[in-house]
């Protein structure tokens, strides 16, 4: 019997290993035509010599680089010193996605709990709920907020009309602000896969570790979190990645002191001031940085399930 | 109560629990001695499983109480309560080796990580695991999640081991070898174990005592060859085993002994459990202990309606004159004589064989 079983699956999977390339073709097509080929354009327009007025001459120089990370001075005869200008910009970036993660976490953790643990029928309405923002492009959103944080906007006034503070809130164009917006855009990013997680969890699990002694922070921290691990990584890359590249809400939140990796590819790439290769180049370091994060998330999954 | 010395270990006093309008429990009130293997018994939903987890705590108890060697522990969240827990699926944490999870309950009481390390270690060797201390749950069988889920919650000596269907998830041929090991690891500890169980066969075959629970309510508590020859009660007497429940009229009840009318008008005298009353009644007989004779002596008789070739014996179903049907089970044996289909047979049972049960 458990052999038939067994036979049957083999051949099943035979079977469909040999529908699969067929079937799998227009996925791989897609990803490379929209994905591995516009990364190699990158790529190689990192090593090319910039045209003014957007564009590349082809000519190979490692220039962008250089640029990055090496001051030669106005002319670009002095000896070169560290250029700490766009490393600023990155650790600035690294910083407030860094932290935009954790901020999300705090929050997200307890709402993907809470909605988890309701009855199935009105987690649905829940969720329902978490994804209603994103009917609304962030473009919006992000405008939105600018107008409601103002020094003159809805919320300064309301705390001042309730007595609360004696004069505005300054937040807008600060790094505060920043990190309002992209808390505020990547929540839901957090919440879902933590929420899918929670779902899972067996919570027989709880029972048992109350049963052999454990308070509930000893739960929480040895019982829980360990079992829904994989869903608070997924979270947090779900919400560092994007963020680490966001440009929407430090060039509208931010203002100019804020800038962050994204606005700086972005500039690159826009009108006459526009520098291609170094964008691109830009763009590399920072493909770079997520790939490494990427990694030590594969790491520790492989050891997670070994 | 074998080993007892007389000690309460679990004291349920009238004990009920609510769920809003759903009565899980009513007054349930047992007395569970020191080294016991107390079982409760149960078809599912019968509230055996409630029972227990307010015992673990898991769940609060509307009115009653509950007491572990005299001390009161209802109001007790279940990590102050000094047992522990073998959970139907088991429930081992995932994420940690076999000898991490024995060693859970350990640590938090306070134990040293070597002291922790060396007690697991034997709780391993005493279930037979030693060999799989290092691996993951998931890399067991059912059989040895089942072990390591016994092992810890043995690790910490509890003074009572609530065992939930442990036995449940295994396979026939390893619940049987099971129930042994399970039996003799409870004499060997000496800790009273509460075990709940929907499968009669175990609770007859392990239990020192076993509570029968129908309904929210204790039906019967006793020995399993009391609940299985004196039941109290229809439930328990159609429950436990196969019957016959025979319709009666009840003429008169002398203490424990009552005389009825049976169908066919026969006067038939035998004992009755405590609390029957006169009127309409039912005698339980056990197949077994029916046998087939001439019908013109018999107090019952009737026609076979269907025999059923078992083997090692024979049921033999008999249709009385007013319908009812009472089975009898005959012994294969060389001097036995089956009956043919449609033949008019006699029933006989000794007064000792019949109880006249509480409706």
């Amino acid at each position: 019997m458990a052999g038939g079983l067994g036979q049957g699956t083999g051949k099943s999977a035979r079977t469909y290993a040999g529908l699969g390339v067929p079937l799998i073709l227009p996925a791989w097509l897609i990803i490379g035509i929209f994905l591995v080929v516009p990364i190699l354009i990158m790529l190689v327009y990192s090593f090319l010599t910039k045209e003014f007025r957007g564009g590349v001459i082809w000519e190979p120089t490692l220039a962008a680089y250089d640029q990055f990370f090496f001051d030669r001075g106005l002319f670009g005869d002095e000896p070169p010193k560290i250029e700490w200008t766009y490393i600023l910009i990155f650790w600035r970036s690294i910083w407030q996605a860094g932290l935009a993660t954790v901020l999300c976490l705090l929050i997200g953790f307890p709402t993907a709990w809470f909605i988890a643990t309701r009855p199935p029928n009105s987690r649905t309405i829940w969720l329902f709920l978490i994804t209603v923002p994103y009917w609304v492009n962030l473009l919006i959103r992000t405008i939105s907020m600018k107008f409601l944080i103002r020094d003159n906007g809805p919320l300064n006034q309301w705390l001042l009309d309730a007595g609360l503070i004696s004069e505005p809130i300054h937040v807008i164009n600060t790094a505060t602000a920043v990190q309002l917006g992209l808390f505020y855009s990547y929540l839901p990013f957090m919440v879902l896969p933590i929420y899918a997680a929670v779902e899972r969890y067996n919570f027989a699990l709880s029972e048992a570790a109350a049963d052999l002694y454990a308070s509930r922070w000893v739960t929480l921290t040895q019982v829980i979190i360990p079992s829904v691990k994989p869903g608070i990584i997924a979270g947090c890359i779900l919400v560092f990645v994007p963020s680490l590249g966001a440009f929407l809400a430090p060039d509208l939140l931010g203002g100019a002191k804020n800038f962050m990796i994204g606005s700086l590819i972005e500039e690159q790439f826009k009108g006459a001031a526009g520098n291609w290769p170094f964008g691109a180049a830009a763009a590399m370091i920072l493909l770079t940085m997520v790939l490494i994060v990427l990694i030590f998330y594969a790491r520790s999954q492989a050891r997670g399930a070994r | 109560m074998p080993d007892g010395n007389g000690t309460i270990a679990v004291d349920i006093d009238n004990v009920t629990k609510r769920y809003g309008d759903f009565t899980a429990l009513r007054d349930v009130s047992l007395a569970i001695a020191d080294n016991e293997f107390f079982t409760l018994l149960g078809p599912s939903g019968c509230g055996k499983t409630t029972l227990l987890r307010c015992i673990a705590g898991f769940e609060d108890i509307s009115a009653g109480a509950i007491r572990l060697y005299g001390d009161p522990i209802a109001e007790l969240p279940p990590n102050r309560r000094p047992v522990n827990t073998v959970f139907q699926q088991y429930a081992l944490f995932p994420h940690m080796d076999i000898t991490r999870n024995v060693m859970f309950g350990l640590l938090r009481l306070g134990k040293s990580e070597s002291e922790a390390r060396k007690r697991a270690g034997e709780v391993l060797e005493l279930v037979q695991l030693t060999q799989f201390a290092t691996r993951l749950p998931a890399q067991l069988s059912g059989g040895q999640q089942q072990r390591v889920a016994l092992a810890r919650a043995l690790a910490p000596n509890p003074k009572v081991l609530l065992l939930d269907e442990p036995l449940s998830a295994l396979d026939l041929k390893l619940r049987q070898a099971v129930r042994l090991e399970l039996q003799q690891l409870q004499h060997e500890t000496g800790i009273t174990f509460i075990f709940v169980t929907h499968d009669q066969e175990e609770a007859l075959t392990m239990s020192d005592r076993i509570a029968v629970i129908s309904d929210g309510r204790v039906q019967q508590v006793g020995t399993a060859r009391a609940i299985y020859e004196e039941p109290n009660n229809k439930f328990v007497a159609d429950f436990i085993g196969e019957t016959n429940l025979i319709d009666v009229a009840v003429a008169a009840i002398d203490g424990a002994t009552a005389t009825c009318t049976l169908p066919g008008g026969a006067q038939f005298t035998c004992p009755a459990a405590s609390g029957a009353h006169s009127g309409q009644g039912h005698l339980s007989v056990r197949p077994e202990r029916v046998s087939l004779t001439d019908p013109a002596q018999a107090p019952l008789s009737g026609t076979v309606s269907r025999l059923i070739y078992l083997g090692t014996d024979m049921h033999v179903d008999v249709t009385l004159a007013d319908g009812e049907t009472v089975t009898a089970r005959v012994q294969n044996s060389a001097d036995t004589t089956i009956p043919e289909k449609g033949q008019t047979v006699g029933l006989n049972f000794e007064a000792g064989a019949a109880r006249l049960l509480v409706d």
